[in-house]
């Protein structure tokens, strides 16, 4: 029993590690935002909500979160890959290729 | 660790991966037509840990996923893992030993003929519940470990080979219904083994609602036949960062389910904030044994675990996960403590037009 707490106390270290890494990602993020913003087609927020954003949240969204950015060199592969995944048509198609390249 | 996310990796050859980057590399000889259809390079990166009963084994992964479109209708996609096992030394000695591990998860071509037929051909993920091809990923999991119940059926190792044909059945504005059925050959090849089989899925979804419900069905055809069946359930209220997911799975000799609820703090400046960024998680779940013929991947005896995590998500796809679960089952309770990092990466091939 002592053998086991002394190596979950290992834990507690490995976490310290990772948060300082997390914290080295985010003040690093804050500096890096213009450049990233240049280069990627960043999941835009319209308002009101577009079909584009419609499909993205109740059909990608229902499995994972939008990636923080991408090239929009990638937009249509990313969109024929969700077509695939989540069976949708092709107006759904258009519309969330709207939505990455407004 | 033993019901981790790595029971999915099909630990075959190096030749396996050579044979899909050589696809792969041909698909880079072929002219796009579209500069939003360059082929994509995504992935997961991650440095993963797992304290199980006082032992901490450590784990390095690699999970490159690369989608490449071909004209109007054709895809081709394949996702591997590189994974690096760091594991105490037994026997009262210290150090550590190592083994690695790479595997291909899939590797198919989808042929889109309308939003009611996909045609997917090759070695592609078995639509068994939801877990296998919608969650395994690292880049998604809420959880470092896959669900007890992952491995109800353990003899396709999660994968087919042949073919599938997935779709929508019926679209309307309050309802939509999605379906897939697949075949999968017997294969002995080292590089692409799999179990003869069949089955699908079928799902409803409501958007309103937000709101799917689905019914698996998986019969092996070789050997004890045995069938498989399972239903999932997965809620999303509209304007709420909760989402909650479950599974039920039942073989012919055990049954379990799983029951997972994930959180996104928003209300405290929205999902991008210092505390939005935070995700508190829990999961029950509980294996039943029906009898005592272990012909699949569930404890030989009847399991309950829950599991605690608090997961951070920071900018630039990186992800912190953390959890504890404790496991209570007639071969002993235990704790299972698991910290990691994962970075999700998503660019272009190469450079497009």
């Amino acid at each position: 029993m002592e053998r086991e707490i002394a190596m979950n106390a290992k834990q507690p270290l490995t976490a310290a590690m990772l948060l300082v890494f997390a914290s080295t990602l985010a003040l690093g993020a804050k500096q890096e935002a213009p450049s990233t913003a240049k280069t990627a087609a960043k999941t835009p927020q319209v308002t009101p909500q577009s079909d584009g954003e419609r499909v993205f949240k109740q059909q990608c969204a229902r499995c994972h979160t939008p990636p923080d950015g991408f090239s929009t060199h990638i937009s249509g592969t990313i969109v024929r890959h969700m077509r695939v995944r989540a069976s949708l048509s092709q107006d759904d198609e258009k519309a969330l290729l709207r939505f990455f390249n407004p | 660790m033993s019901h981790s996310i790595f029971d999915f990796i099909s630990f075959v050859s190096w030749r396996k991966v050579q044979l899909a980057v050589s696809a792969l590399a041909l698909l880079a000889a072929s002219n796009y037509s579209s500069a939003q259809d360059t082929p994509l390079l995504s992935g997961g990166v991650g440095f993963l840990t797992s304290t199980n009963a006082g032992n901490t084994t450590y784990y390095p992964i690699v999970e490159p996923l690369i989608a490449a479109p071909l004209g109007q209708h054709l895809l081709v996609e394949s996702r591997a893992d590189f994974l690096e096992i760091l594991s105490p030394k037994g026997g009262g000695q210290s150090g550590y030993d190592h083994s690695h591990f790479i595997g291909l998860t899939y590797l198919q071509g989808d042929f889109i003929a309308s939003r009611h037929f996909t045609f997917v051909v090759g070695d592609y993920q078995i639509p068994f519940n939801t877990y296998n091809d919608r969650l395994s990923p690292i880049w998604i999991s809420n959880f470092q470990d896959g669900p007890l119940i992952a491995n109800l059926d353990y003899s396709s190792s999660g994968s087919g080979l042949g073919g599938m044909v997935r779709g929508n059945a019926i679209a309307r504005n309050k309802y939509s219904i999605d379906y897939n059925y697949y075949f999968s050959a017997r294969s002995s090849n080292a590089q692409f083994g799999a179990s003869r089989g069949s089955g699908g899925r079928a799902s409803i979804y409501f958007p309103a609602q937000r709101l799917e419900a689905g019914y698996s069905y998986d019969r092996l055809l070789q050997g004890t036949h045995e069938n498989f069946s399972g239903v999932h359930v997965w809620w999303e209220p509209k304007d709420e960062a909760l989402r909650l997911r479950s599974e039920y799975g039942r073989g012919q000799h055990a049954q379990g389910y799983w029951v997972e609820a994930d959180f996104r703090m928003t209300a405290f400046g929205g999902l991008n904030s210092a505390i939005g960024r935070i995700e508190p998680l829990f999961r029950m779940q509980q294996t039943f044994r029906i009898d005592n013929v272990a012909s699949d991947g569930l404890s030989p005896v009847n399991t309950q675990r829950a599991d605690f995590g608090l997961d951070y998500n920071l900018p630039h796809n990186t992800r912190i996960l953390t959890s504890y679960a404790r496991q209570f089952s007639a071969s002993g309770n235990r704790n299972v403590w698991e910290t990691g990092i994962v970075y999700r990466f998503l660019f272009p091939a190469w450079k497009g037009k």
